[in-house]
C-alpha cells in the first residue's frame, strides 16, 4: 500500500489508537477530513486544541470540566444528599443522559485491581470518604459495573463507609427494559429472580 | 431407566482443519458408538480432542489454542460439527487464528464457550486420568469440577470468579498490603463463589454415588467424599488467617484446597491403594455414573469420549461397558489399537481406521 506523507501517516496512527477505530477506519476518517479541510478539519483541530488546553478534572467529583468545579458540583439544586459513585466519566455521562438522577457524582477513575496494581489511593476513594463526611451525604449509590473487580470495589467502599452510618445502596441487576428473557444469560436471570418484587 | 434406550446427544458430523496431525478431514456419524482404530501415534486421540473442544474449556488435553495448530504450518486451526443438541440440532464451529484466542460460532453467530455447554454435554476419560487417585489433589479437584460443571454449567463461572478474587488476594498477601477493607471485599467475593462451588461439588458427588448404586455389578462402586471447609466458616477463617497467609504468600484455606476421596466400596480400600486395574475400573464406573445421572436429568445421554479404555479391560468388563453405553443410548467415541477390542460391539458401532503417513493423519470408515 502506498504510504501517505509522513505527518499524515502520523495522524492516521494517532487516530487508529482511538476506541472504535482501526488502521483502515482511521485512514478513511483522515482522508475524509483532508478532502474537507476547511469545513471539517480546521474547525476540528481548533476545537481540539481549545479543549486540550482547557479540560481538567473537577477537583470535587472527578468529572471532566473546563473549570475547577464541574457544572453539576456548582449547581446547588443538585445538593440532594445523594451521591452516585461511578467508575468512569463515561458512566456519569450515561446516567446524565438518562436524566433520572438529580444528585451529585463521584468518579473513581477505575476499579480496584491488585493484579494491575490499582489500589484505593489510585481511585479517589479517600476523597469519597471525606465528601461523605463534609457534604452531609445521606445516601451513597454505587453504580459500578457488575464485574468481579467492580463488585469487589463496591464491597470495599461499603466497608470503608460503614462507620460513617451513611446509607449505601447499589443499582438493581436484572431484566433490561425491552429485554426478552430468552436472550438473557443465566446469571442475569438468577439475579432478576432474586431481586423480584410484589407486582 | 435401565434397559430403556434414550435419544442421546450426538455429533452428527465432524470436520477438522489444520488440527494437530490433520490437514483436513470430515467424518459423518450415525449416532451409534464410534470406534477409532489405528496404531499408536496415528492421530486417534486428536479426533477425540477435537470433539472435546465442542464443550467449554481447553479440551481433554488442556492445550492452549496455539498448541493445537498443525505444524509446521501453524496457520491456526478449526473444528466444525453438526451436533444433535439438548433442544435442537446446531452447526458449531470453533477455531483459533495463529496467536489468537479460541473463537466459537453457533449456527453462524458468534457465541461464548459457555453457550457450548448449553447445547452439548461431553464427558471424557483419557489415560492421563489413570493417575487420578495417586497424583496431587489438583487433578481430582479438576475432575470433580468437570463433573460438577456437567450438572451445573454455571459452576465454571463460579470457579473463575473465585480464582480471580483469590489471585487478587494472593497479590495483596505477597506485596504485604495491610488494608483490611480490601481483604474484606475480596474475601466477600470469594465467599459468595465458594458457597456455589461447594454446593455444586456436593451435588456432583451425591449424584455420582446414587447413579453408581443404580448400576449393575460389572464395575465397582466408589464411596466418594469431598473434604472441604464449610463455606459459612470460610469468611471468618480468611479474615483470621491473613497474617498466616501473608507469611505463606498465598491463601491456605478454601475450596481451591479441597480433595475428592474415594474408597473401593466392595473392599473398603482407599482408591489410591487399589491395583492399577481396580483404579481404572473405579474411574470407568464414575464416568458411566456421570453419564447415567446426566441422561436422567436431561432426558438424553451425554457424548462420551473414551480414549484407550478398552485395552485395560478384560473381555467381560469390555462387553459390560459396551452394553452399558448402548443401553444409555450414548454416542461414545472410543479409541483402540486393534479392531478386536471392539468386536463385542458387533453391528452396534461405527468403525473408522486412522492411519498416519509422513506426519499426516487420515481417517477412513471401515466396512461392517
Amino acid at each position: 500500500m502506498t504510504q501517505a506523507p509522513g505527518d499524515i501517516e502520523r495522524l492516521i496512527e494517532l487516530m487508529a489508537r482511538l476506541p472504535g477505530l482501526g488502521p483502515r477506519s482511521a485512514r478513511r476518517a483522515v482522508l475524509m477530513m483532508l478532502k474537507k479541510r476547511g469545513a471539517v478539519m480546521a474547525p476540528l483541530a481548533q476545537v481540539m486544541a481549545e479543549v486540550a488546553a482547557s479540560a481538567r478534572d473537577c477537583v470535587r467529583c472527578g468529572n471532566i470540566t473546563g473549570a475547577d468545579l464541574c457544572d453539576i458540583c456548582r449547581d446547588e439544586r443538585r445538593a440532594t444528599g445523594e451521591l452516585c459513585v461511578v467508575e468512569d466519566v463515561a458512566d456519569l455521562w450515561a446516567l446524565e443522559r438518562a436524566g433520572a438522577f438529580r444528585g451529585r457524582y463521584h468518579v473513581l477513575g477505575g476499579v480496584l485491581s491488585a493484579l494491575d496494581s490499582v489500589g484505593p489511593d489510585d481511585l479517589r476513594i479517600p476523597q469519597l470518604a471525606r465528601r461523605v463526611r463534609d457534604e452531609g451525604i445521606a445516601e451513597v449509590i454505587l453504580a459500578l459495573n457488575a464485574t468481579v473487580d467492580g463488585q469487589t470495589t463496591a464491597h470495599y467502599i461499603a466497608d470503608v463507609l460503614a462507620p460513617s452510618g451513611v446509607q449505601v445502596t447499589s443499582l438493581a441487576q436484572g431484566v433490561p427494559i425491552g429485554g426478552e428473557l430468552d436472550y438473557l444469560d443465566d446469571g442475569t436471570i438468577g439475579a432478576a429472580l432474586r431481586a423480584r418484587r410484589r407486582f | 431407566m435401565k434397559g430403556e434406550r434414550v435419544r442421546g446427544l450426538a455429533v452428527a458430523s465432524l470436520g477438522v482443519s489444520h488440527f494437530r496431525s490433520y490437514r483436513g478431514v470430515r467424518m459423518v456419524f450415525d449416532g451409534r458408538p464410534v470406534a477409532f482404530v489405528g496404531p499408536n501415534g496415528a492421530g486417534k486421540t486428536n479426533i477425540l480432542e477435537a470433539v472435546s473442544l465442542l464443550s467449554p474449556g481447553r479440551g481433554l488435553r488442556r492445550a492452549g489454542a496455539d498448541e493445537i495448530a498443525r505444524r509446521p504450518e501453524v496457520l491456526g486451526w478449526k473444528v466444525s460439527a453438526a451436533v444433535r443438541g439438548l433442544h435442537s440440532d446446531h452447526e458449531v464451529e470453533t477455531w483459533a487464528e495463529c496467536g489468537g484466542a479460541r473463537q466459537v460460532r453457533i449456527d453462524g453467530k458468534a457465541a461464548t464457550q459457555v453457550m457450548l455447554g448449553r447445547i452439548l454435554r461431553i464427558v471424557w476419560l483419557v489415560p492421563a486420568m489413570d493417575r487420578l487417585w495417586t497424583e496431587a489433589a489438583e487433578g481430582r479437584r479438576r475432575f470433580l469440577d468437570r463433573v460438577a460443571m456437567s450438572f451445573a454449567p454455571d459452576h465454571a463461572e463460579a470457579v473463575l470468579d473465585y480464582e480471580k478474587a483469590m489471585r487478587e488476594r494472593n497479590r495483596l498477601l505477597k506485596e504485604g498490603v495491610g488494608d483490611a477493607h480490601w481483604y474484606a471485599a475480596l474475601e466477600g467475593r470469594m465467599a459468595e463463589a465458594a458457597a456455589l462451588i461447594v454446593a455444586h461439588r456436593a451435588v456432583a458427588v451425591s449424584r455420582l454415588m446414587r447413579a453408581q448404586a443404580d448400576a449393575g455389578g460389572a464395575f465397582p462402586r466408589a464411596e466418594l467424599d469431598v473434604a472441604s471447609d464449610d463455606p459459612e466458616d470460610l469468611r471468618a477463617a480468611w479474615a483470621e488467617g491473613r497474617r498466616r497467609d501473608m507469611a505463606a504468600g498465598r491463601t491456605l484455606v478454601g475450596p481451591h484446597r479441597a480433595d475428592l476421596a474415594a474408597v473401593y466400596a466392595g473392599k473398603g480400600v482407599p482408591a489410591g491403594l487399589c491395583s492399577t486395574g481396580e483404579q481404572k475400573a473405579l474411574l470407568i464406573s464414575m464416568i458411566l455414573a456421570n453419564a447415567r445421572a446426566l441422561a436422567e436429568d436431561l432426558g438424553a445421554a451425554p457424548v462420551l469420549l473414551l480414549d484407550e479404555v478398552a485395552a485395560h479391560l478384560d473381555e467381560g468388563r469390555r462387553e459390560a461397558l459396551y452394553d452399558e453405553i448402548c443401553t444409555l443410548g450414548a454416542q461414545a467415541l472410543m479409541t483402540g489399537t486393534g479392531p478386536e477390542l471392539f468386536s463385542a460391539l458387533g453391528s452396534r458401532a461405527q468403525r473408522f481406521e486412522v492411519t498416519e503417513v509422513g506426519g499426516l493423519s487420515q481417517v477412513c470408515e471401515m466396512g461392517p
